[in-house]
């Protein structure tokens, strides 16, 4: 992890921007809420996958991983803590020596890069596991981006990905409710056209050569003021699991 | 008030040499610290316990008066533990408790409320059991032992520290410790409140709780009493053998004249309230007191610091609750612990300490205020109050279904159970 600005205003920006990364209350408050449920199924994914045993010292240990999106390293960074070899990459670059910063207060080695799911895969980089979570709602193209994330993996690697459903239920809560009365997100963050029914990603998965294995719904209590998983209300947010065949079909 | 406690200035960066292998720095070595230890290993995290008293090597030879109320669920979780089997063997189980409201000069009041815990088929058991403290602390110190948990004792914390990526504690001796969170079982007057800027609140009972033990002629029967005197509750809680424990609460000035007695005249002042049931009495150990107050933090939890116990909150001892209640922090704070760490969550940051903090803090309100309501309640003369009390204590004896709602309350069954207590 090598910093190549050395600039201490530089610096100092990125720790502020770190702690806006990482503050519960503050900008990012709907990752910081929603993070416990994704980390319960992708934990529960990845230790199904590989055998692994969640009550061990470092139960990810040997697995390369693949977060697309790392933003912060909300995910990164349990990933590293379970003994993962974590690879960060985010488009945005303004994000990679933020999360550089945070993941070095943490104490934590994570390879953070300023790059693509598409150009990773161009480079012949392969992984075990590789996170997709609420990025495919963003891309131009589903299947080009997915289909990245296929060559991405090793054969018999574990792919999570997590949307938002296209319905009138989830125009309400993901975008009316979240952007518009709870400000949770900027206005324009989504747009519901590009958001894709659990029935439409099994298929893209599926021409982008992987096997779709689960599809599990996530769902926001608005009682306890928390998320949980549901194996039946896809309605809004839900996280699916694939795997690509081990031999190419 | 949260967001602003968030905003911790990052100190250096974190330094690999400086890592003590541990994650979680237990400051307080009395009855809960050693058991959070011990719990905390089991969830496959990594203790270290500072403790400002030598650590107690071997049992004491004698009796020296002082026993604790375990209630069932405790005890379920000291025998997941592994600490329970050597204690089983020297305590009392607690199989029926009588309460009674007194007269000064009277003993107990005819009227009285039968607690059977044969009555609550899922306890499968006694509500609870007493534990004399020489049995307990050399048991947990040879578990932490055992256990291979790091111990720094006698030793005090001069200093805490947090930064954004981890806690640390400078002990008097020079010596500085770091970890993801630092857990304070360090009582009603916590150190690591105060230094984490936690700040408390609460009153003082004007009450000071007499502990002592007394030899009598007949058998108890495995009977725990708590008489409402007009002083504050009179508990008489059996001991193995033909011996039980007393905790007395009376009105300050009262109880210090009573401390100050010697033996023959201290037990000639707590013949009539204690009354001629279990025949003759003797003193067994030494005496102690416990000004009683109410203590609050008023926050569990802040970045990267934990409160347990009688840090987070100091009850009257009226139900003998305080002990388990602090036994429930250490169940819930586990099992908070626990799931982070699958998770691969900080264990220090302030969402998971939250969790925690919002579990325990619902029911250490209602207990603290039930103590407190009840202390009010029973600890006068007033006639108007008393005729109010034996028509409760009538009601509820005549009415099973709240009954054994109050004996699962006394075992510890009731309410959202830590996996540990189950």
């Amino acid at each position: 992890m090598s910093r190549t600005t050395i600039d201490p205003d530089e610096v100092a920006k990125f720790e502020a921007m770190a702690e806006e990364w990482w503050d519960p209350e503050g900008k990012f408050k709907p990752l910081h809420m929603l993070n416990p449920c994704r980390l319960d199924y992708i934990t529960a994914q990845i230790a199904a996958q590989y055998g692994r045993d969640l009550g061990s010292e470092a139960p990810f240990e040997g697995l390369r991983l693949l977060d697309i999106g790392c933003g912060g390293g909300l995910l990164a960074e349990p990933m590293a803590r379970l003994g993962a070899t974590v690879v960060g990459a985010d488009a945005a670059e303004r994000n990679i020596p933020v999360a550089r910063t945070h993941a070095e207060w943490s104490g934590l080695e994570i390879d953070y890069r300023h790059t693509t799911a598409e150009a990773m895969a161009a480079a012949g980089e392969r992984f075990d596991v590789v996170l997709n979570m609420e990025v495919v709602e963003h891309v131009a193209d589903p299947l080009d981006y997915l289909t990245a994330c296929h060559d991405l993996l090793k054969p018999g690697g574990l792919h999570i990905c997590s949307t938002l459903n296209r319905n009138p239920k989830s125009f309400m809560m993901g975008i009316v409710g979240a952007e518009w009365v709870m400000r949770w997100l900027p206005k324009g963050t989504h747009d519901w056209k590009k958001f894709i029914t659990p029935d439409e990603l099994y298929d893209l998965l599926r021409r982008a050569g992987m096997t779709p294995v689960d599809r599990t719904g996530m769902v926001f209590n608005p009682l306890g003021w928390s998320w949980s998983l549901s194996k039946r209300d896809l309605s809004v947010n839900y996280v699916t699991a694939s795997v690509r065949p081990e031999e190419p079909a | 008030m949260r967001s602003a406690a968030w905003t911790i200035r990052p100190a250096a960066p974190y330094l690999e040499g400086m890592s003590t292998g541990s994650d979680i720095l237990i400051v307080g070595g009395g009855l809960t610290g050693p058991v959070l230890a011990l719990a905390a290993r089991q969830a496959g995290l990594r203790p270290v316990l500072i403790d400002a008293q030598p650590p107690a090597v071997q049992e004491a030879p004698g009796f020296d008066g002082r026993a604790y109320a375990l209630a069932a669920a405790s005890v379920r979780m000291l025998r997941r533990l592994g600490i329970w089997q050597a204690l089983e063997g020297g305590a009392q189980p607690m199989v029926e408790i009588k309460v009674s409201d007194g007269r000064a000069g009277e003993g107990a009041a005819p009227l009285y409320l039968l607690f059977d815990s044969s009555e609550v088929e899922d306890l499968a058991g006694p509500s609870g059991w007493m534990v004399e403290d020489r049995h307990l602390r050399p048991a947990l110190s040879a578990a932490l032992e055992a256990a291979g948990i790091p111990r720094h004792a006698p030793q005090t914390v001069t200093a805490q520290e947090v930064r954004a990526g981890r806690a640390s504690v400078t002990l008097a001796s020079g010596t500085s410790l770091d970890g993801a969170l630092i857990v304070g079982c360090d009582g009603r007057r916590s150190g690591t409140a105060t230094r984490a800027g936690i700040t408390r609140g609460g009153w003082d009972y004007e009450q000071t709780a007499i502990v002592c033990a007394v030899r009598h002629e007949r058998p108890h029967e495995g009977v725990a009493h708590q008489f409402f005197m007009p002083g504050g509750p009179l508990a008489i809680l059996p001991l193995q053998g033909n011996r039980s424990s007393i905790v007395w609460s009376e009105h300050r000035p009262r109880a210090e004249a009573l401390l100050a007695m010697d033996d023959a005249t201290f037990l000639d002042a707590l013949r009539p309230a204690f009354g001629s049931f279990l025949g003759e009495i003797s003193l067994e150990g030494d005496r102690f007191g416990y000004p009683l107050g109410l203590s609050l933090a008023d926050s569990f939890a802040a970045p990267r610091v934990a409160l347990v116990g009688d840090a987070a909150h100091g009850l009257h001892p009226i139900a003998g609750q305080g002990l388990n209640a602090g036994l429930r922090d250490v169940a819930a704070l586990a099992a908070v612990l626990e799931e982070a760490r699958r998770r691969g969550e900080d264990i220090g940051a302030l969402p998971v300490l939250e969790r925690y903090a919002r579990w325990r803090r619902s029911d250490t309100a209602m207990l603290a205020g039930t103590t407190d309501l009840t202390n009010r309640l029973f600890s006068n003369d007033n006639a108007l109050l008393r005729g109010l009390r034996d028509l409760g204590l009538g009601a509820v004896s005549s009415l099973p279904p709240l009954r054994r709602a109050l004996i699962r309350e006394a075992a510890g069954i009731s309410g959202d159970l830590p996996p540990l207590m189950r």
